[in-house]
């Protein structure tokens, strides 16, 4: 009994996405939102960044080790389901079913993702706004990085709403309703800032 | 008894024993207005006869008490988990599926084994403890206002629906399903069960407990008694955090 630590390590797992990976995550589109005011402010925007003190210790402990243990412990949660929701059509029923199927894509998504500019930056290939707009002039990632975009800020909205249940913060119909509120809010501002990002890079 | 010639057409799931193979049978039994699945059953057990007019096995089920405060009469209902007392002939599509519950393993026709409700029952200390070896005395009072809403968790039957609608209670997974947990809700507000409040909260705290909810809400989609069951998991989740930060820090 002592030894069973399920009860840490979920709690853990909610937590871990909004602290660090959903802070983050507004860091990111923040930046990344810059590029809608041209290249040259995208530019200083990732330069700043890049130029960070204690960037790779901040990258590996608030980035990487977050993302892997989130998303790998989230499968592992994901496989636990036996999804029914052709029987079983119900609002929540959907989010339930589309957390699971969110974050598994977003894993992949950012498989690619880091695949296609952290590996080519470790290996000396500058990250600036060039690197993005080359990516997605090709068709096929530009369609990549919008479900991505969009799954991403699904999965983090309702999983923001599910965390305030998961916390004993929205325990009872109205407090759970306006979490819903909230996620949806957060959901189109996200979606919203995500996308015109991108779109920033389309020539 | 006038049946005026309307017959119910019923395609059933049938299973001779735990280990057998299932197949369908279908029956059509005599009609009468405000007919419940039970009664339709027991027509069919008047006359073990099915609709290619072989004489068969009268169709298995199990049924206690016939108003829907018992549990046991649970299964699927045109895909849908019911209690066979309380769903109407009249309010149905016909044919009409009967099959037996899925999560829980099948005894024989629609008769399932729900001991593992039992069980889970018995780990998280769903009942309170009295006196002992002499009278202890009444135990303290319990305000009216919680009084009202643990009533309404104190309708739990185990009927097993929401064990039923469950995405996460499965052969895969170790969950021990919503009903269980809101009982614990209800014998942490009881003012005598309170006393052994931390220890079911530890028993939830485990493996299989609180924290396998995936907040897909179907258990309170499907509840005949229309209990909260995702209020009350919300309200443990706040008396579990609280309970871990103490266990924690302070305890």
């Amino acid at each position: 009994m002592k030894s069973d630590r399920t009860f840490f390590w979920r709690k853990l797992h909610s937590i871990s996405g909004l602290i660090p990976i959903g802070v983050f995550l507004f860091v990111h589109f923040a930046i990344n939102y810059t590029a809608f005011y041209g290249a040259e402010t995208y530019n200083q925007a990732a330069a700043m960044m890049g130029n960070l003190p204690f960037r790779y210790a901040m990258e590996i402990g608030i980035i990487f080790i977050p993302l892997l243990f989130h998303g790998i412990y989230g499968i592992y949660i994901a496989r636990e389901a036996k999804n029914n929701i052709s029987a079983y059509k119900y609002e929540k029923n959907w989010y339930f079913y589309f957390q699971r199927v969110s974050g598994i894509l977003v894993f992949l998504f950012l498989v690619w993702h880091v695949g296609t500019t952290r590996v080519p930056a470790a290996f000396g290939a500058e990250v600036n706004f060039d690197m993005v707009a080359s990516l997605v002039a090709n068709p096929v990632y530009l369609f990549f990085y919008i479900v991505g975009i969009l799954m991403t800020t699904y999965h983090f909205s309702n999983g923001f709403r599910t965390m305030l249940i998961t916390w004993g913060i929205t325990v009872n119909r109205k407090s759970q309703n306006f979490g819903k509120v909230i996620g949806v809010i957060l959901f189109v501002v996200l979606s919203g800032i995500g996308l015109t990002a991108i779109f920033a890079f389309v020539a | 008894m006038t049946t005026n010639g309307k017959l119910v057409h019923l395609k059933i799931r049938r299973q001779d024993g735990p280990s057998s193979d299932s197949y369908v049978e279908e029956f059509e039994v005599p009609y009468r207005p405000s007919m419940n699945i039970i009664s339709a059953l027991m027509e069919i057990r008047k006359n073990p006869v099915n609709k290619d007019g072989e004489e068969t096995t009268p169709v298995q089920w199990e049924s206690v008490c016939l108003e829907e405060v018992c549990g046991a009469c649970s299964m699927l209902v045109n895909g849908k988990p019911r209690q066979a007392c309380s769903t109407l002939i009249d309010s149905l599509e016909q044919p009409i599926h009967l099959a037996p519950l899925k999560t829980f393993s099948c005894e024989r026709d629609l008769i399932v084994n729900r001991k593992q409700m039992f069980d889970a029952l018995m780990k998280v200390k769903a009942w309170i403890d009295i006196d002992g070896t002499h009278d202890l005395g009444p135990g303290p009072r319990m305000a009216e206002e919680d009084r009202q809403w643990a009533y309404e968790l104190s309708k739990c039957m185990t009927c097993g629906l929401c064990f039923e609608a469950c995405p996460n209670v499965n052969d895969r997974s170790t969950f021990i399903g919503p009903a269980p947990l809101s009982q614990v809700r209800l014998f942490n507000t009881h003012p005598t069960g309170k006393m052994q409040a931390s220890k079911r909260l530890e028993n939830i705290m485990t493996e299989g407990g609180i924290t396998s909810c995936g907040n897909s809400g179907n258990c309170a989609e499907v509840c005949p008694k229309e209990i909260p069951l995702t209020h009350s998991i919300a309200a443990l989740n706040k008396s579990t955090t609280a309970y871990s930060f103490k266990r924690f820090f302070v305890k």
